[in-house]
């Protein structure tokens, strides 16, 4: 169970997510990642780790090289799209309920 | 880290399940959904109008930065007072035809309140789509602002 709410804050993650698609059709080195995004490159070597740690991306050496490539596999697992989706009903019922306790202080 | 909000997809169906308990009294949870100033708080939206009565209807939109992004609409097959709500939604400009949505609230107690929709699309493909919209709008997200942020950085 821990691991499956590890896969599904990983991909909570909008630059995740784009990683993930990046990934999706080709292996990168963290460094050719990183060239695609414009944040720090300790916060993508961070995202490769979590992505990693639930196994979404696997790690390859070759030579002193190490790629990162996407786990299809880990995918099929899970249903990657689900998280987002729900994530927006959780933030729209937040709101629901911030809302409606505001209002009721008003009454 | 958990969520309130319970969401079941099952594969290969055309339906959504979303469960949500909510800290506020069943009144109050009802009333987000039919008071179109409220619907509006909460869904950070322009209510067109809405008019939450059996064969009543809905229409609002939503804006970013002075640009509407989405326009959708509906229709009240019932509305049964603190207790259910059976309406159509469609989003308009989109691939998706209209879908069906059963809301059943309930009490727990005197200041908490459960919501059950139950979505139903017109395909196992349309509800799939569905599911995947959030995770692409997030993903365009992501890219506006890489491509902000490389903008910039070419002007400096």
């Amino acid at each position: 169970m821990n691991l499956r709410r590890d896969v599904f804050q990983a991909i909570a993650d909008p630059s995740r997510r784009a990683i993930i698609m990046l990934l999706a059709t080709q292996s990168l080195t963290a460094g050719a990642i990183a060239a695609n995004f414009e944040s720090a490159r300790p916060t993508i070597s961070k995202h490769l780790q979590i992505l990693t740690e639930c196994e979404l991306l696997k790690q390859e050496h070759l030579g002193r090289e190490v790629y990162y490539h996407f786990n299809a596999k880990k995918m099929k697992e899970i249903d990657l799209f689900i998280a987002p989706f729900r994530s927006l009903w959780e933030n729209r019922f937040n709101q629901l309920e911030a809302v409606m306790k505001n209002h009721k202080t008003k009454k | 880290m958990t969520f309130k909000t319970q969401l079941e997809a099952p594969k290969n169906t055309q339906e959504i399940f979303i469960t949500r308990t909510f800290e506020i009294p069943l009144e109050d949870l009802f009333e987000a959904f039919v008071l179109p100033e409220l619907f509006e708080a909460w869904m950070g939206t322009n209510v067109i109008h809405l008019n939450a009565i059996q064969h009543g209807s809905y229409a609002f939109e939503t804006s970013h930065q002075g640009k509407v992004m989405l326009r959708a609409h509906g229709v009240f097959h019932d509305v049964i007072k603190n207790a259910q709500i059976v309406r159509t939604f469609e989003m308009e400009e989109q691939i998706f035809p209209a879908q069906f949505e059963i809301l059943n609230f309930e009490k727990i107690s005197e200041e908490s309140s459960k919501l059950s929709m139950h979505i139903v699309f017109q395909s196992i493909y349309y509800r799939d789509e569905m599911l995947k919209l959030p995770f692409s709008y997030g993903l365009n997200m992501a890219h506006e602002r890489l491509e902000e942020l490389l903008n910039n950085k070419n002007k400096k």
